[in-house]
């Protein structure tokens, strides 16, 4: 007499603990076997690209910042890199340092915090988040020096940054490397040897290389998977060609790889802004740049290394003051493309780990 | 440090594989017709000293006159990129070929251009609306959308 | 004699005996519920504020001084909520399942003895009865899970069975060196027989089984699949708001609670030490065992369901078959030993049976071909 069973269709809903904002995901399981998944996206959906078409240049920067609200520096900095190379600007040097060390405090700031997140998915029961977001609000407060705010900074321009930096904040940035250095190392020595973590994040979720090339994984996600692509490299924006870094790159492309390449990435970013801090020049932000830019006619693709990926953005001018069209390209959803090929096969609480480890950020995603 | 290829270059090896097609230039990029995407595509994807195994960006743009897809292409081996455009000139049907079957990074592109801007993918597993819901009526990103 | 017995005798002079009887059952059974009642108040906040402690921050300390009405002033809040029953779900199961998930906890404290001689009910199978009533807590959990006509708490139910009943074996094989060691399945004597040294140090692989084991049925970190916060929102009480729900979260730590006193009576030696009166050695020994299920709570990630059942079928359950056999056979051969080499002799066999299960079974695996 053969058992008859039925496959559950479990709705991880918009609202839920883990879905890191409001994606959702019709997920088929077989016992607590995930079978088969789809993912539902569009909940955050608020039309950046077409209101973009209706503003200047300058106003679009505050929409970039609400893409990826963890990273707002990255979003603004792809933006204004694009905007430059479209309309010919020159960016100063001092500028161009201060956008680094902004860039870089940013990236350790979204790894804490992803990397928090993922271990309150794995069930650590806030401990990790608690500890990580205590450094990431060093980081936070000294952004708020900068720009005067915590999330949205809306901090660079077209053509340099919009404030300059204030007198006490260069001590305090190399306060703050000293103590993510420390902090970073602890998170390492209380993580990554647990043996509860390594046996929930390895093995888990393997995206081989070729799938993961074949479907434009980039970020922290490709570079798990063992395909050293480091856009910041291979493709040097601003004037990461002048800094010494690696880039660490695992072999398995597990959850725990990605995990681990988080870990390494903050290391390294805080080297690179060690250096840029040791070179920074004095001189002017931001190159003069009329408040109506109309950049010449034409099209222009440029894409920087963000923290979750390969934040790309599509500019069309038509040589007014708007921009004809804008396109965003979203690391985050691309990511996404491969989720049911990593999940098929493992377990509910798999799937929530390896969506964390994905580590995607809803206002990316949906626009 | 990634080279942008010269055009030239590129459409001299897709005219020799492809005899008598449409291929134009138009700056950087090369323009092919709408229907013979995919296997232009996939020939980019395989011919020795192209291999562009990586595709960065899909998008779309509505000049009134014509819808533009533009596909932004990376060898990771070669170290070198290109943009491809195609156009299609019927506003009301526009179809371009899907290239899901070349790279897979291209699934929710697709179906974000068909989302917004209304082109159809023909060949596209899964072609639903993405980013709106179901029932939504019109294409918010053309230009003559409000 | 307990003291219950006295107070029976007592009124034995003044009323016929049902009556004394019945009012000595009735005054046993107010202190338990008082008592019990009075240690969960106490344990939900020492755990806030100690689970603030480890993450770097306050717990809470606004309501009273230092927070100590915190709980009072939830209670009050959590009565004061609407009752949502969905539609859909099983009335009467619905309904009683918080009711069959607490009561347990205030049963397992009548065989607890908290000073020389305060025990309700000084049973001579007081671990059976344990053993037995602990392991009804999972009917609550069951019922919560189907009676809510809800997915995410059907699958928490499922677990929490699969869970439960794989942790009973390990636990009833760490009891039963207990009573081997001690002589007899009573509380008391238990107590009783650590005079020389408490168990934790005679068996301490049977105490680390019995700690985990216990973790695993009460459904705390690392093993609280049962309410996974960020898999499947609450889990079994995903339904549950108002009275029912504090039900629950009574239940939890009440449970926590009665563990640590049943582990701190079985393995550190209940109310016995030098100066203080037992009771406080009692309370003493309690909030050190909680402690530690704090810290293990606050320190490790989750497992997954089939790690563990793995853990406990593959990893404790041999080890506590094996712990059984050496302390049966220490008593056989060598009874009535100086503890002192016996304790180490145990030291030595634990560390040795933990290092060769751990490397024989694995615990990490399983992607299943679909």
């Amino acid at each position: 007499m053969s058992l008859q069973t039925q496959e559950l269709l479990l709705n991880v809903g918009p609202q839920h603990p883990s879905t890191h904002g409001v994606a959702r995901f019709r997920v088929w399981l077989d016992g607590e076997v995930v079978t088969n998944l789809e993912v539902v996206v569009g909940y955050l959906h608020r039309g950046i690209e077409k209101l973009a078409e209706t503003r200047t240049y300058t106003q679009v920067i505050p929409l970039t910042d609400r893409l990826d609200y963890l990273c707002s520096i990255t979003n603004n900095l792809a933006y204004c890199l694009a905007v430059e190379k479209l309309a010919g600007v020159k960016v100063p040097e001092r500028a161009e340092y201060i956008r680094v060390i902004m860039s870089e405090l940013q990236r350790v700031a979204s790894h804490l915090m992803s990397v928090g997140f993922l271990l309150n998915e794995l069930g650590a029961y806030f401990t990790p988040i608690i500890y990580c977001f205590r450094d990431r609000e060093k980081i936070v407060d000294l952004f708020e020096m900068v720009s005067g705010q915590r999330m949205m900074y809306t901090y660079l321009r077209v053509g340099g940054v919009s404030q300059d930096l204030p007198e006490e904040f260069i001590p305090a940035v190399k306060r703050l490397i000293v103590d993510l250095r420390k902090a970073v190392d602890e998170y390492e020595a209380l993580l990554s040897g647990n043996e509860i973590l390594l046996a929930r994040m390895k093995g888990v979720g393997v995206l081989s290389p070729e799938l993961a090339v074949n479907a434009s994984a980039s970020g922290p996600v490709l570079r798990a998977s063992g395909i050293k692509w480091d856009i910041r490299r291979a493709e040097p924006y601003s004037i990461y060609d002048r800094f010494k870094f690696d880039i660490p790159t695992a072999k398995n492309g597990d959850c725990y790889d990605r995990y681990w390449v988080r870990i390494e990435e903050m290391k390294q970013s805080l080297n690179i802004v060690e250096q840029a801090l040791r070179d920074l020049p004095g001189g002017e932000i931001r190159s003069e740049v009329p408040a109506l830019i109309r950049p010449p006619k034409g099209d222009v693709y440029r894409h920087i290394e963000a923290p979750r990926g390969d934040l790309g953005f599509y500019i069309v001018s038509d040589g007014s003051i708007a921009p004809y069209r804008i396109h965003i390209k979203p690391p985050t959803l691309i990511n996404l493309t491969t989720m049911k090929d990593l999940c098929v096969g493992w377990k509910i609480a798999d799937f929530i780990v390896i969506f964390g480890s994905i580590d995607v950020v809803l206002g990316e995603m949906d626009r | 440090m990634t080279t942008a290829l010269k055009t030239e270059q590129v459409v001299s090896q897709i005219a020799a594989a492809f005899t008598g097609a449409d291929i134009k230039v138009d700056g950087p990029a090369v323009i092919v017709a709408p229907d013979m995407v995919n296997k232009v595509c996939a020939f980019l994807k395989s011919a020795p000293g192209l291999e562009f195994d990586y595709l960065h960006n899909l998008t779309s743009v509505d000049f009134m006159d014509y819808f533009e897809v533009v596909y932004h292409l990376t060898s990771l081996k070669h170290n070198h990129s290109m943009v491809l455009k195609t156009r299609c000139f019927d506003r009301n049907n526009a179809e371009v070929a899907s290239v899901t079957g070349v790279w897979r990074g291209a699934d929710f592109q697709e179906r974000e251009v068909y989302d917004l801007m209304g082109i159809k993918f023909t060949g596209h597993p899964n072609l639903k609306r993405i980013l709106l819901w179901d029932g939504f009526l019109g294409h918010p990103l053309r230009r003559d959308y409000l | 004699m307990t003291l219950l017995n006295q107070f029976i005798e007592w009124l034995d002079n003044y009323w016929p005996h049902w009556a004394s009887y019945l009012t000595s059952a009735i005054v046993g059974v107010l202190i338990v519920v008082i008592f019990v009642i009075l240690g969960i108040i106490v344990v939900i906040l020492t755990e806030r504020r100690l689970l603030g402690r480890f993450q770097v921050r306050l717990g809470p300390n606004r309501v009273g001084p230092e927070g100590i009405f915190q709980a009072f002033a939830d209670a009050v809040k959590v009565l004061t909520k609407e009752d949502i029953v969905p539609k859909a779900a099983d009335h009467w199961v619905h309904w009683l399942a918080p009711v069959i998930s607490f009561i347990p906890v205030i049963m397992v404290f009548a065989v607890v003895p908290v000073a020389s001689g305060a025990i309700f009910a000084d049973l001579n199978v007081g671990v059976l009865y344990l053993a037995a009533v602990s392991s009804l807590s999972v009917l609550g959990m069951f019922m919560a899970g189907w009676g809510s006509n809800n997915k995410y708490s059907l699958v928490a139910a499922l677990r929490s069975v699969s869970q439960m009943v794989g942790y009973e074996l390990p636990i009833v094989f760490a009891l039963l060196a207990v009573v081997a060691a001690a002589g007899s399945m009573s509380l008391n004597r238990i107590v009783e027989a650590q005079s020389a040294a408490p168990f934790f140090l005679l068996q301490p692989l049977g105490f680390i089984i019995y700690f985990i084991a216990s973790l695993a049925e009460i459904n705390r970190s690392p093993f609280d699949l049962l309410e996974a916060d960020s898999e499947i929102v609450a889990g079994v009480h995903t339904e549950y708001s108002g009275m029912k729900f504090a039900m629950f979260y009574l239940g939890e730590y009440g449970h926590a609670f009665g563990a640590s006193c049943i582990i701190a009576t079985l393995f550190l030696g209940g109310w016995q030490g030098p100066f203080l009166p037992g009771f406080f050695w009692f309370l003493i020994k309690g909030f050190v065992v909680f402690f530690l299920m704090i810290w293990v709570r606050a320190t490790l990630p989750r497992v997954r369901v089939d790690q563990l059942t793995a853990i406990g079928w593959k990893l404790l359950l041999p080890l506590s078959i094996f712990n059984l056999l050496i302390v049966a056979l220490e008593q056989i051969f060598w009874p009535g030993m100086f503890p002192w080499l016996l304790i180490g002799v145990n030291l030595l066999a634990g560390l040795a049976l933990i290092l060769l299960v751990g490397r024989a079974v694995t615990i990490r695996g399983g992607r299943v071909e679909v």
